[in-house]
């Protein structure tokens, strides 16, 4: 790893708009050691924190460091940085192995045939090096460009939606080895918009929703405030009015609505809501035709943490 | 400079169907003062006439049209800039280094196809063909390091380019004449006009602009788009992501 001061990205009140759009609004965090994800549905704004961190982008208001050196038009933050983009254009006339050596010598490495090697190993692409970078599935495109941000040994990590594509043992490898990296004590950060990519490798989360930081901080305390939420279902059955009232009397709903063909219930314990449903069908002798939840969305259950 | 963004260019410049796309116009030329040569015999006059129109007028700014935007607009169209710019590199020597490698194919693709035809049409007479080449060479410097600069400016870098190239220079320059000094075209014919010397008089080879005039705006222009292209690539921002 790179030596010096130890790594942490932090952003202080940082915003960053286009024209009338903000697409980051006064975001405070800070990054450090360990594999953190970068959570939010599709448009939150994770793209561009990223850009922000990487010094691609120059903040509209705020500041972004890495280790106290400010990341934009700083070229000299990419001897700590690694940077996997989501786009998927390469050179696609050059072999992985050229490309990564490429890379190696961009950096100026003492050895880059070496560190190339050792980068290709690490991702599993050996067998494949020769190989040009058109011919390359999505997965193993992906795997390249991690050798690429992986060949100078970086002690920061930064990866914008890197499972995208990847088959489930590509991903699992993936996983594994980023665990690895955050347990080398690198800043990991690793953005995706699917909860359970986070939930099994990522200590530490910040949530984005619209531009805002949503939440930030131990995955499982997240996960609970999002399960602990009120829980929106809708209900189709042979007698909806039954129903509401068997529903409305328990404690484990809030309100109960009946809609034109639909039965409409706020759950807020939703252990117990799950498990009296059915027995108030059965004892009231109610056909249940459906029961689906109406807000199981991400974007739902991320508006809630913003709400919150 | 940087060996491996030079490496990186020249791949993607003369990459497969490219580099049969910049072979074209060169033939194009060969062919023609081969067939010229042909039929009506070696004569200067000749050379100053295609060589002026076809190569200078036609030739050059359009093959560096292709090599100055294509040394590095692909790359910032699709997103593989990002492999170059997260990288402790300085954004100068990248545009320095792009720049060269895109002067060396307008050189070989252009200047030398330049000379060749040159030779062909009036051999050394009247040093047409070097005189001609060397104007070829000196304004596909110029011309490279401006539509660089379109690439890193515009998305829209061919179009704009090409409304430069052909239509300023090609319809405007040649019946307005005060358009005619801000035209790389005129420049570098006074380099030519310089280098064929006395007979350039009697072969009909003008320029808008005098010598001093000519070597000073072709370099401001060259020195002012390179240090213009770097300062923006250090803020360039790569959409499309989110």
């Amino acid at each position: 790893m790179t030596s010096g001061t130890p790594a942490s990205i932090r952003l202080d009140q940082v915003s960053r708009w286009y024209g009338n759009v903000v697409a980051v609004n006064d975001v405070t965090m800070e990054i450090g050691p360990g594999v953190t994800g970068l959570l939010g549905p599709n448009g939150a704004g994770k793209s561009t924190l990223i850009h922000l961190m990487s010094g691609f982008l120059a903040p509209s208001s705020g500041t972004v460091t890495l280790g106290g050196e400010p990341t934009w038009h700083n070229e000299q933050i990419y001897r700590r940085i690694g940077l996997v983009p989501e786009r998927e254009a390469m050179y696609d006339g050059v072999t992985g192995w050229d490309f990564v050596v490429y890379n190696a010598q961009l950096h100026n490495l003492r050895d880059a045939r070496a560190a190339a090697r050792k980068a290709i190993e690490t991702v599993e692409m050996t067998d494949a090096r020769n190989r040009d970078i058109g011919t390359y599935s999505k997965g193993m495109k992906q795997r390249i460009k991690m050798a690429t941000a992986l060949v100078h040994d970086p002690d920061v990590l930064l990866l914008d939606e890197p499972f995208n594509g990847m088959d489930p043992r590509q991903r699992l490898q993936l996983m594994d080895l980023l665990h690895e990296l955050g347990r080398q004590g690198r800043v990991v950060l690793f953005s995706s918009h699917i909860l359970e990519e986070v939930e099994q490798i990522a200590g530490g989360i910040e949530v984005m929703v619209a531009g805002r930081h949503a939440a930030s901080g131990d995955f499982r305390e997240i996960r609970r405030l999002m399960t602990e939420r009120p829980h929106q279902y809708t209900i189709r059955s042979s007698d909806d009015r039954v129903l509401a009232a068997a529903l409305i009397a328990d404690g484990s709903t809030s309100g109960v609505e009946l809609a034109s063909g639909v039965l409409n219930v706020q759950a807020t314990d939703y252990a117990r809501f799950c498990h009296r449903l059915p027995v108030f069908a059965q004892q009231h002798g109610v056909r249940l035709f459906e029961v689906s939840p109406a807000d199981e969305s991400l974007e739902k259950v991320f508006s809630y943490l913003v709400a919150r | 400079m940087n060996a491996t963004v030079a490496r990186l260019t020249w791949r993607s410049l003369l990459g497969r169907r490219r580099a049969i796309l910049l072979m074209v116009l060169p033939a194009v030329l060969i062919v023609l003062a081969l067939v010229i040569r042909g039929v009506e015999g070696r004569d200067p006059s000749y050379g100053v006439d295609l060589l002026g129109r076809f190569s200078l007028g036609f030739l050059v700014p359009l093959l560096c049209l292709i090599v100055g935007t294509g040394a590095i607009g692909p790359e910032i169209d699709d997103g593989s800039i990002i492999y170059l710019l997260a990288k402790p590199l300085s954004r100068y020597s990248i545009v320095v280094t792009k720049l060269v490698v895109a002067i060396g194919v307008a050189t070989a693709f252009a200047a030398l196809p330049t000379l060749i035809a040159g030779l062909i049409l009036s051999g050394t007479t009247a040093n047409v063909a070097v005189g001609y080449a060397v104007g070829a060479l000196v304004a596909g410097i110029a011309y490279s390091a401006l539509f660089l600069l379109l690439a890193i400016l515009t998305r829209n870098a061919v179009v704009a380019g090409l409304l430069y190239a052909l239509i300023w220079e090609g319809v405007v320059g040649g019946y307005v004449p005060g358009a005619q000094t801000l035209s790389v075209q005129q420049w570098s014919l006074a380099i030519t006009k310089k280098v064929v010397g006395a007979p350039a008089k009697g072969l009909d080879v003008t320029s808008a602009v005098g010598l001093p005039t000519g070597i000073v705006l072709l370099l401001v222009l060259a020195v002012a788009a390179t240090v213009y292209a770097g300062y923006r690539l250090r803020s360039i921002r790569l959409t499309g992501d989110e």
